[in-house]
């Protein structure tokens, strides 16, 4: 029979991952969301939606994994240990990992709801750390607990840096092949001449 | 609020998802471009939820709401 | 002691994108893509009678302007002069022709809010004399700073200090003999003590948009010369966060004549809504004559209709109207604008018998297209396709749908940039199909009937067209 306190060590191990995989999910789509090449028509509007809703399904996950770690007397972690890293005396390195990239994704969260009031340029700017806020989750996770690290649970997590690896490396190559401002005109110019030439609008 | 409000876009950061006219459609149409042409009345309140939805989602945050303007515009 | 002499006014810029005379006749001779480059055109200055800028004795020199209007009568603190401007109603020489007391009173105003008065020096005002004159055919600009530099200057300082400005800057293209010229005239100014801001020349690249006021103010904030869309304007927020005033160059040399002989005097010349007087720069298909006019000047005072099926209003942004209705038209904008042109900038010409009106609006279209900033969706998309159809058209090719589609596209861009290129664009486009309706439709049946294909309007050639964040810069 499972104590309380370990039944609240294995949720928030549990909720751990889950956290995981919807993080991974977001980040996927909110990749997606601004390549118009790779998600035309309403497929945009869809991907942009999933990708808010989910967020908040990842955050209240977290916030689960989070409270069930500091409740659980299984392990002692005191929930300063949850925002400040290397507060925690147990794998004070892991558990950190965990604190900045929570500290970072609390950023990422509310700068987007108030997008509203802050400038494009700082949102953007912000919202640029998902970017290092997931991979230290991935470390964090991998490294916190024995879980991920074998069996089919690390064919998960690797499944998940599979995803977000490929989605980035999709835009990157679409961002390099994109035209400077600069070039758009002439190239529009040179379409619309060769256009011409072969006789046609 | 009782103040008309107008929908603006920002034709610089604007990249044609089209994402606001498939929320607005009553207001925002996409043109052969894929660009928003934006209806030039204000918007009625019965959209005014709709429209700071729009405004919310779009990726480029190129599509304002702002109060109608008198003074100076250029 | 005159110093040097004002550099002769032979054309524009001797940069990257100038070609010589040979190269501009060795160009191919399709109608589209064959070239008058603005600088193979000579210019003159033709000062006529009650100019108020352009006199027959010039006094370009500082000792010859002092002893004619006297040093600058500074009003003593901000805010004075602008009433006066008011009274005057003078209004922009830009092309806008924007209410020009409204400008200082906007950019006072916003110099005087509590924020900007606590940020002290980091956002107090900047004055700005744009002579950048982006307008391949217009050279007034050029012409009054070599004629009249001082007025120019002295409705700078005047200007800042109705706006209380704590920097001035002189914009005008690359153009080393004037650059130092102009540097040698400040210095005699500085000399003498007549001026409470020191002005600093800035250079403007030579696009069309340069001399557009968001992009003025990117560049002279260590930008591009690209414009901007901004919530607030830049009386607001311009060159680096602080209000900004910019005037043309000519509209500051009124301001320097009103601010000494009244607003009674400015308004003897022109009409009661449009008063005063503007130069004109008139293309005579070989050279291009600067002179000055009275608003409400019949058209055929200014430019010789007599062999010509049209006359351009306006500049590239004006309009195309027919010659026998223009021979009743006025040089004003409550004369022009219900014809579908504008004064704009003052630049005319009229198109001779002999010239294909297809092909120098496909000339001029394809320019206005090549220098689009690229940056807004319609603009981007619709001014190309737009030339492109144009040009086909003129070749000429019979095509069926184009004249459709162009006014489609005309409308589909109006209004939706984050400046008026588009808009300038699509009037210019629409006012050539209305005037040139029969030529059109002989060109959509394949057949052209102008005897000549010499081309007519200065238009650049393609390979001057921007294709490097540099040519912004």
């Amino acid at each position: 029979m499972l104590s309380s306190a370990t039944a609240l060590w294995y949720a928030s191990r549990a909720t751990g991952v889950v956290a995981l995989i919807l993080l991974s999910i977001v980040v996927v789509l909110g990749i997606l969301v601004n390549r118009r090449a790779l998600a035309p028509g309403r497929a945009g509007l869809t991907i942009a939606g999933l990708h808010r809703f989910l967020s908040l399904l990842a955050v209240t996950f977290v916030a689960a994994h989070v409270l069930t770690a500091v409740l659980d007397s299984y392990v002692s972690i005191s929930p300063a240990a949850a925002v400040i890293p290397l507060a925690s005396s147990y794998e004070p390195f892991w558990l950190g990992l965990g604190a900045v990239s929570l500290d970072l994704m609390a950023a990422v969260i509310v700068t987007s709801l108030l997008r509203r009031f802050l400038g494009r340029r700082t949102w953007r700017a912000v919202h640029w750390l998902a970017y290092i806020s997931w991979p230290v989750a991935v470390a964090h996770s991998v490294g916190s607990s024995r879980d991920l690290q074998g069996g089919w649970l690390l064919g998960l997590a690797a499944g998940c840096c599979l995803a977000v690896a490929t989605a980035a490396a999709l835009r990157a190559r679409a961002a390099r092949a994109a035209l400077p401002r600069s070039g758009r005109v002439p190239e529009a110019l040179r379409r619309q001449r060769e256009l011409t030439a072969a006789g046609r609008r | 609020m009782s103040r008309p409000m107008e929908l603006r876009v920002d034709p610089v950061a604007c990249s044609g998802h089209g994402l606001c006219a498939q929320l607005l459609p009553e207001l925002i149409v996409l043109d052969e471009w894929g660009y928003p042409v934006l209806a030039s009345r204000p918007v009625p309140g019965s959209l005014l939820g709709e429209a700071r939805r729009a405004v919310s989602f779009c990726p480029a945050l190129a599509l304002r709401l702002q109060r109608v303007p008198g003074d100076l515009q250029r | 002691m005159t110093g040097p002499a004002a550099p002769p006014l032979t054309g524009r810029i001797t940069g990257p994108d100038s070609m010589t005379p040979r190269q501009a006749a060795a160009q191919p001779r399709d109608p589209v893509t064959a070239t008058l480059h603005p600088a193979t055109l000579p210019v003159r200055v033709m000062p006529a009678a009650g100019g108020r800028l352009l006199l027959p004795v010039p006094a370009a020199a500082l000792r010859d302007h002092l002893a004619r209007f006297g040093p600058p009568p500074f009003r003593g603190a901000p805010g004075r002069l602008t009433g006066e401007i008011g009274e005057a109603g003078l209004t922009g020489r830009g092309g806008a022709a924007f209410p020009v007391h409204r400008k200082l009173a906007a950019v006072a105003r916003a110099g005087r809010r509590p924020r900007a008065i606590a940020a002290g020096a980091s956002r107090a005002p900047v004055v700005v004399a744009n002579a950048a004159e982006g307008e391949p055919g217009s050279r007034k600009d050029l012409a009054l700073l070599a004629h009249a530099p001082h007025l120019v200057l002295d409705g700078l300082q005047l200007a800042g200090e109705a706006v209380g400005a704590t920097t001035a800057i002189l914009y005008l293209a690359r153009e080393p003999a004037t650059g130092e010229w102009l540097r040698a005239q400040l210095a005699e100014r500085a000399f003498a003590g007549l001026d409470p801001l020191q002005v600093s020349l800035a250079s403007a690249p030579a696009r069309f948009l340069a001399s557009q006021e968001s992009a003025l103010a990117s560049r002279l904030s260590a930008g591009p010369a690209l414009p901007r869309y901004a919530a607030r304007g830049i009386y607001e927020r311009g060159v680096d966060e602080r209000p900004t005033l910019v005037l043309n160059a000519e509209t500051l040399a009124h301001v320097a004549l009103i601010a000494r002989f009244g607003p009674s005097w400015f308004r003897t010349a022109g009409t009661a809504a449009e008063p005063g007087t503007m130069l004109c720069t008139v293309l005579h298909g070989r050279t291009a004559v600067v002179t000055e006019a009275a608003l409400g000047t019949p058209l055929r005072d200014l430019v010789n209709m007599r062999e010509a099926q049209a006359v351009l209003a306006g500049g590239y942004h004006g309009g195309w109207i027919p010659a026998r209705a223009a021979a009743g038209l006025r040089l004003s904008n409550a004369s022009l604008r219900p014809a579908g042109a504008s004064a704009g900038a003052g630049v005319l010409a009229a198109l001779p018998e002999d010239r294909c009106g297809v092909a120098e609006t496909a000339r001029v279209t394809r320019y206005l297209a090549a220098e689009s900033a690229g940056q807004c969706g319609p603009c981007l998309n619709g001014l190309p396709r737009i030339a492109g159809a144009l040009a086909t058209l003129a070749a000429p090719r019979a095509a069926d749908h184009v004249l459709a589609d162009v006014i489609r596209w005309a409308g589909l861009v109006e209004g939706r940039g984050a400046c008026h290129h588009p808009d300038g664009t699509a009037r210019f486009v629409r006012s050539a199909l209305r005037a040139f309706a029969a030529e059109f439709r002989l060109h959509q049946h394949g057949r052209c009937s102008a005897p000549s294909r010499e081309p007519f309007l200065p238009v650049p050639p393609p390979a001057a067209a921007p294709a490097t964040e540099q040519d912004w810069i």
